[in-house]
């Protein structure tokens, strides 16, 4: 194996003409998705096999509409292609266009042909063609473009086994630039420019020198010419201008005699979609149902899995304390690691159907609908209506949430987002949310059909994207940050989606929780096994504690020990921690063994039921929220003797979980995004303070 | 007086006469909003912003913000 050789192929194209569609294609299953050392884009790659003794390790980049970046994914195709120390550095490029497009598509290629990289142009989507009443000379066009052109649909798979064949030819590819802009701009410049750097093509050292950047891979003296260069900017700037319009000229003849169409085919089918889906009132109300749609998706279908699993990793664990000698290792796997491992797999089935919703929508073309419809509105609050999406994702969980704001160009707008998001309603929440309110409110329906726990669950959701908003707008006001607008986006044209790319983007963007967050949740929540199953001399002695208080006597075997795993947690370390943090929660309500359970659920919300389960000494093996129920509401308050769980400290403490910042996987996601702890920091103090003010509010205005 | 993109009529046409590269990102170029192009406003969404505007082929959605400093004639 290790002596085939490998060819690295790196795809790249605008957004939209089924650059990912083509690397499924190539690569079926063999995708790994990594992180470029040091920054935080995803990094795509898989093997296709070219020949018996040849594969090819493609990349794919994100898409851009042009080689000068406007976003931090945007930076990376650049980084790729002018680093040639770069691991990535490609041996062949495959620009992708599509044949609706290519006019603009094509700038895009002429940018990279003048790197001389080998570079084959691949024109996508020839299923449209006889439709749309496109004519091409292919002959003549690559004759013009002086390349390789493979004509491709990467929908009905054709192409693709030319497309391999070039890429394995790739020696062959005529390296020469096509658009010599250097003589029609200002020859005496570009020459200046060329005499400077003599050991690069003209157009990357004119690459390094308009960007903003920094190159790693420029010695001291090459840097210090780079910023020469850079003093007069007005001239880079114009000359960037006089560029654009030389290369659309190029274009523009290269397509005059080869590239035909009969716009009598034409139909306007799109003028019609939009006309409707971008309504001022019928837009709106389209998108709300859609909304609503998904969120009944999350919230309906994806209980059934989500029961199974749980039922399926309680029975796990007592199944594994029954097959294994009974001692610490087996307590670590069947109390630590089991329940943390399901505490992660829980949240699959809602990530699942969520990303199942926004990748149909993104497909359609109907996303860039929904940031046209919302950008002014998101922009009052400082955002931008790419947030949107982010925020919908926040229903399911922070973290794939924060990670798809990447693509908002304005990093003010975009820190706000990533700040924001966290106020949404997770899933995490949602146990803790169910549990409260079935304690507290009751199951009264309202004007017939409306049940009032329902209500309550809705109202917590509003509160969490009203905190979003308002906490955004908050942000919007004090953060002063000057980044420049760049705000275009594309709107493509309306598409059937491919089944097979909703299902790869499903898989990518689950395996990115599972083995982003899933990681450190399962970590936390083997520490806080730790912390709760070991103690100080009292935990030791529990059973003898217990034995030789009089009442126990009269237990049966089962009831004694019960309390001692009660007694064992009181003084345990987290027991321990419980009551120390006594005096600062008691304000809101709360007692130690609350206490436990609001530490416990730092690794993963949820994880406050299954605190107070062990705490009340209800069965844990049974994950049956009636039993765990029935006990919280017979605890009192020994001081009132009132229920504990009464109505003032139910909506404070749900008041809590809607504000805090209790999700370490959300922490480090947001350092990992923002490259700063201070975020993350501002996060966790500015929505711990709002939980904690509001929860004592609450309960001292209620009690 | 200047007219720009943000002052076309839904569905009038005209040519793009001049954008100044300070304060247009140059990715509006290079994505098709070129001197002597012809664009015309497709839709504006609610509260008259970001602007619909298909120009060389391309649809695209900007902000009022930039399409004030694309000056266009008829
Ligand atoms: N008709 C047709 N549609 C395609 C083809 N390839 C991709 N698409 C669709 O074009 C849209 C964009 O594709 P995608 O692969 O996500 O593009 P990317 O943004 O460049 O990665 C999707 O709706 C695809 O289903 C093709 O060959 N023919």
């Amino acid at each position: 194996m290790s002596n085939e050789k490998v060819i690295k192929v790196a795809l790249i194209g605008n957004p939209n003409t089924g650059k990912t569609s083509l690397f499924n294609q190539l690569t079926g299953l063999k995708q790994k998705v990594g992180n470029y050392p040091g920054i935080t884009v995803e990094k795509k790659q898989g093997i296709c096999k070219l020949s018996d003794t040849v594969k090819a390790e493609i990349t794919d980049l994100p898409g851009t509409y042009s080689i000068n970046p406007t976003s931090l994914d945007e930076t990376l195709v650049l980084d790729t292609l002018l680093n040639e120390q770069n691991d990535s550095f490609p041996d062949v490029v495959v620009v992708v266009v599509e044949i609706e497009n290519i006019k603009r598509n094509l700038l895009l290629f002429t940018q990279i042909k003048d790197l001389n990289i080998p570079t084959i142009l691949v024109i996508n989507m020839i299923d449209q063609m006889k439709r749309k009443g496109i004519d091409i000379d292919v002959k003549q066009l690559e004759e013009k473009l002086n390349t390789k052109i493979v004509l491709a649909s990467a929908r009905k798979k054709v192409g693709i086994e030319e497309l391999k064949e070039v890429i394995l030819d790739y020696e062959k590819l005529d390296t020469q630039s096509i658009a010599k802009i250097t003589d029609r701009i200002d020859e005496e410049y570009f020459t200046k420019l060329k005499n400077a750097f003599p050991e690069f093509p003209l157009y990357k050292s004119w690459l390094l020198i308009t960007q903003n950047n920094e190159f790693d891979f420029l010695g001291d003296e090459q840097r210090k010419l780079v910023l020469k260069f850079k003093e007069d900017l007005d001239c880079i700037k114009r000359y960037q201008h006089k560029e654009t319009i030389l290369r659309y000229q190029i274009i523009n003849n290269v397509l005059k005699s080869s590239f035909n169409v009969d716009t009598s085919k034409a139909t306007d089918l799109r003028g019609i979609l939009d006309r409707i889906l971008t309504h001022k009132i019928f837009g709106y109300v389209i998108f709300a149902l859609i909304l609503l749609f998904i969120f009944q998706g999350i919230f309906e279908w994806a209980t059934y899995p989500m029961d199974i699993i749980d039922g399926a990793f309680a029975s796990l664990s007592s199944w594994i304390k029954t097959v294994l000698p009974a001692g610490t290792f087996t307590n670590l796997i069947a109390e630590g690691i089991v329940p943390g491992i399901g505490g992660v797999v829980i949240f699959i089935p809602q990530i699942a159907i969520l990303f199942t919703f926004i990748s149909i929508l993104e497909e359609t073309g109907y996303m860039s609908r929904v940031v046209f419809l919302m950008d002014k509105i998101m922009r009052k609050f400082g955002m931008s209506g790419k947030s949107v999406i982010p925020l919908i994702s926040g229903t399911a969980c922070s973290i794939p949430a924060i990670m798809a704001s990447r693509n908002i160009g304005n990093w003010k707008e975009r820190l706000i987002t990533i700040l924001v998001i966290p106020f949404t309603t997770c899933s995490a929440r949602l146990p803790v949310y169910a549990i409260l309110i079935a304690l507290i409110i009751p199951s009264k329906s309202v004007l017939g059909i409306l049940n009032l726990q329902g209500l309550t669950m809705m109202a917590l959701y509003l509160l969490g994207f009203t905190a979003a908003i308002f906490s955004a707008i908050l942000l919007n006001k004090i953060l002063k940050i000057e980044s420049k607008t760049l705000f275009v986006i594309e709107m493509p044209n309306y598409k059937i989606p491919s089944i097979k790319n909703i299902f790869y983007e499903v898989v990518e963007k689950t395996k990115a929780f599972v083995f982003g967050a899933g990681k450190i949740i399962l970590a936390i929540s083997i520490v806080l096994w730790f912390l709760a199953s070991n103690g100080a001399s009292k935990f030791k002695n529990a059973e003898e504690t217990i034995t030789a208080q009089v009442e126990s006597k009269q237990l049966t075997k089962e009831e004694f020990q019960k309390k001692v795993a009660s007694y064992k947690l009181e003084h345990s370390f987290i027991g321990y921690m419980g009551k120390s943090i006594e005096p600062v929660i008691k304000p809101m309500g709360y007692d130690w063994k609350i206490g436990i359970a609001l530490i416990s659920s730092f690794a993963a919300r949820e994880v406050f039921v299954g605190a107070l389960a062990t705490i009340y000494n209800v069965d844990s093996d049974s994950e049956n929220s009636g039993t765990i129920k029935q006990r919280m509401a017979a605890e009192l308050n020994p001081e009132t003797g009132e229920k504990r769980f009464n109505f003032p400290t139910g909506v404070s403490l749900l008041l809590f979980y809607a504000f805090a910042m209790q999700c370490v996987g959300t922490l480090a996601i947001v350092k990992r995004e923002t490259n700063s702890w201070k975020w993350p920091i501002l996060q966790l103090v500015g929505m711990g303070i709002l939980a904690y003010v509001s929860a004592v509010i609450a309960f001292n205005i209620l009690s | 007086m200047f007219k720009t993109i943000a002052n076309l009529q839904i569905g009038e046409k005209a040519y793009i006469e001049k954008l100044c590269l300070e304060n247009i990102p140059l990715v509006l170029l290079e994505m098709g909003c070129l001197p002597g192009i012809e664009v015309q406003l497709i839709q504006t969404a609610p509260l008259n912003d970001p602007l619909y505007i298909k120009v060389n082929g391309s649809h695209l959605a900007i902000r009022r913000e930039t399409a004030e400093k694309i000056t266009v004639v008829k």
